[in-house]
């Protein structure tokens, strides 16, 4: 362990990395390699949606309307529906900036609210959105959805319905993604995201322009979701307004709030646990209570009763998550403390009086 | 133009529902400025208890006369009491605890409560909408060609007896009083020796009764239930507190028929398919170029 904790962190990322991009070789399970491939999309949600809620302390509960806007970005420009081919690489540029854009103009009049204003106007967001593709049925199919997507195409190897080739794009799609909120973290912009978050006023006070840094941190998100779009469209050659529902806003929401708002590897952690919960856990409990003879339980029925029991638990017991970043953690305990030191106080007086 | 009338009679009683669920999101925003996501499941909860209560008297058909009026107050107290008692608790144990926490945390709590509870009636009730029998007789009578129904009249004539009921009760009584003052200010409330505890908890007992009449009357007027419909009424209903300026009751009155008026004309003008997407957008409108509503004041930015 100390010898792991001495390392450089860039060496420490890249065996992280090397170890992750070894499993196809060691775990021939297709399940489990289709499940990491899946998992990588909810994990680039979830790097997405840290920024704003996590680094900027903007609640964003329509997070899944930017998700289907970069996977309809992708069914769109890259398929027979409008017989547009654009190659997927392209698309992994274009439909991050197509997006952001929907974040900018989402974010540029809303984003002066109270916060618990700008949530219920993303929640809004969020039901405009599906509907909308859903309504607009002569261009997205409607209910049914665009489906046979162009596969991705690398030198002339087409993709098409494996999974190993998307495991490794999403491992690199990954990679990227958290080489840049590592920076952003540290940057003069994350630095103001953060200080917004503490205290919006005295960050204004302090010359820090709240309005252009929560719109970047609008911005930003959403071009993560927009990646993420890209990548699971692209595997599931599919999409349908279905996909996007107030649910997935929620889904991802409870991964941040799980892992530790804040905390990129926190954050990373808290969206396999509830990928993996959803995928292995649920359905493996389902079968072994089917095998202990209880034939009526279907554990996977209370999946939103989890999201709901995990939200709530955590934050009354453990706001910070269960991998906290440190510095939200003194934020979120700062009541406590004020408490403790009135307490010390009023005993010093006490004291003072005898 | 008939249709025009009919469309505004249909509007008036979407809106009454709307308007008994925006009262108690206006009530609760008013005192401990949360917006209570798990409210619009509370109403919810009230139509399928409503519904348990006909299954467990055995009501299936038609009744007439006093049986009736018994049936329907009864009923409805039963809901009333039921969802004031669940509001209570959600308060006591879910946002009670957060009351000094950032302000993002009992938003986050109330999400939770209300993917919970909406998981709880889809294992009760199953994932398909539930048929409510029709208990009440369905005379329409026709005025210039525009049908009026007796269960409309019976949502838009509750809808007012509640708000003025309420309205006697926040600005009459003593408990109405201690509840002004909390909203306006807790600490010095709490020091002219208001409980402050006891008032927001009977904060959340009137606002979530009120959703469960709503409950109940959505089970008589549409004659079916569902535990998803709480999240989009729900939603509706805050745009209406929203629309009539959060913390105002008549606000919340007057927002919700325009909501329900907006719904009905944009379904018949418009198409059906659009009048989620054009609340929602109305939402999002009124919150960022007037969002003290119409009725509410400006609220400064707390310190």
């Amino acid at each position: 362990m100390k010898f792991w904790t001495g390392l450089d962190p860039r060496l420490k990322g890249i065996i992280v990395v090397l170890v992750i991009a070894l499993v196809p070789f060691v775990d021939h399970n297709g399940a489990h390699l289709n499940f990491l491939a899946d998992a990588s999309t909810f994990v680039l949600l979830a790097l997405g949606l840290n920024i704003v809620v996590g680094f900027a302390g903007l609640l964003d509960l329509g997070y899944a309307a930017f998700f289907a806007i970069g996977s309809y970005s992708y069914a769109m420009l890259a398929s027979g529906q409008f017989n547009i081919h654009i190659p997927f690489w392209v698309l992994l540029f274009l439909a991050p900036a197509i997006t952001a854009l929907f974040g900018v103009l989402l974010g540029a009049p809303t984003l002066r609210l109270r916060g618990d204003y700008l949530a219920i106007v993303t929640l809004g967001f969020g039901e405009i959105v599906p509907q909308t593709f859903l309504n607009l049925s002569q261009w997205t199919n409607g209910p049914n959805g665009i489906s046979a997507l162009d596969s991705p195409v690398l030198f002339n190897y087409k993709f098409g319905l494996q999974t190993l080739p998307y495991f490794y794009v999403g491992l690199l799609l990954l990679i990227v993604a958290i080489v840049i909120v590592h920076n952003l973290q540290d940057s003069r912009l994350g630095r103001s995201w953060m200080a917004i978050r503490e205290d919006e006023l005295a960050a204004a006070h302090m010359g820090i322009n709240t309005t252009k840094a929560k719109l970047s941190a609008f911005a930003l998100g959403a071009s993560f979701s927009g990646l993420a779009g890209v990548a699971y469209a692209s595997k599931l050659s599919l999409v349908s307004p279905d996909n996007f529902q107030f649910n997935v806003s929620i889904f991802v929401l409870s991964m941040l709030v799980l892992g530790g708002m804040g905390n990129i590897y926190g954050v990373i952690i808290g969206s396999l646990l509830l990928s993996s919960l959803e995928r292995f856990i649920l359905p493996q409990a389902t079968i072994f209570a089917h095998n202990l003879g209880f034939m009526q339980v279907d554990f996977s029925q209370f999946r939103f009763m989890m999201y709901g029991i995990i939200l709530v638990s955590i934050m009354l017991f453990r706001p910070e998550g269960l991998f906290p970043s440190r510095q939200r953690k003194a934020e979120l305990h700062a009541a406590e403390l004020d408490v403790a030191l009135a307490t010390q106080e009023q005993s010093m007086y006490e004291e003072a009086a005898h | 133009m008939e249709l025009f009338f009919q469309q505004l009679v249909n509007g008036l009683s979407l809106g009454g529902i709307y308007a008994l669920i925006a009262l108690g999101y206006t009530m609760v925003y008013g005192i401990i400025e949360l917006i209570n996501f798990a409210h619009g499941d509370v109403y919810t909860l009230g139509s399928f208890f409503s519904l348990s209560i006909l299954t467990v008297l055995g009501i299936e058909s038609e009744m007439h006369g006093w049986p009736l009026v018994a049936a329907i107050i009864g009923i409805m107290a039963g809901a009333m009491v039921f969802c004031g008692v669940v509001g209570v608790l959600i308060e006591r144990f879910a946002y009670r605890p957060l009351r000094n926490a950032p302000r993002l945390a009992p938003l986050i709590t109330a999400i939770g409560i209300s993917f919970i509870l909406e998981n709880i009636m889809q294992l009760w009730q199953g994932p398909s909408p539930v048929p409510v029998p029709t208990f009440i007789p369905d005379p329409s009578f026709t005025i210039g060609g525009v049908s009026i129904e007796v269960k409309q009249i019976l949502v838009v004539g509750l809808a007012i007896v509640m708000m003025l009921l309420l309205n006697f009760f926040v600005y009459k009584t003593k408990l109405g009083k201690a509840m002004r003052a909390t909203a306006q200010d807790r600490d010095a409330a709490q020091l002219m020796g208001i409980d402050i505890n006891t008032t927001i908890a009977l904060t959340f007992l009137i606002g979530s009764a009120l959703a469960g009449s709503a409950g109940f009357v959505s089970g008589v007027y549409y004659g079916t239930t569902w535990f998803f419909n709480g999240f989009a009424a729900g939603l509706k209903a805050f745009t209406a507190a929203v629309l009539g300026g959060i913390g105002n009751l008549a606000g919340a009155m007057l927002g919700g028929f325009l909501i329900g008026l907006v719904e009905a004309f944009g379904a018949q003008y418009v198409s059906d398919q659009w009048t989620n997407v054009i609340v929602f957008s109305l939402l999002v409108l009124v919150l960022i170029f007037r969002p003290s509503g119409l009725l509410g004041e400006s609220l400064p930015n707390k310190v």
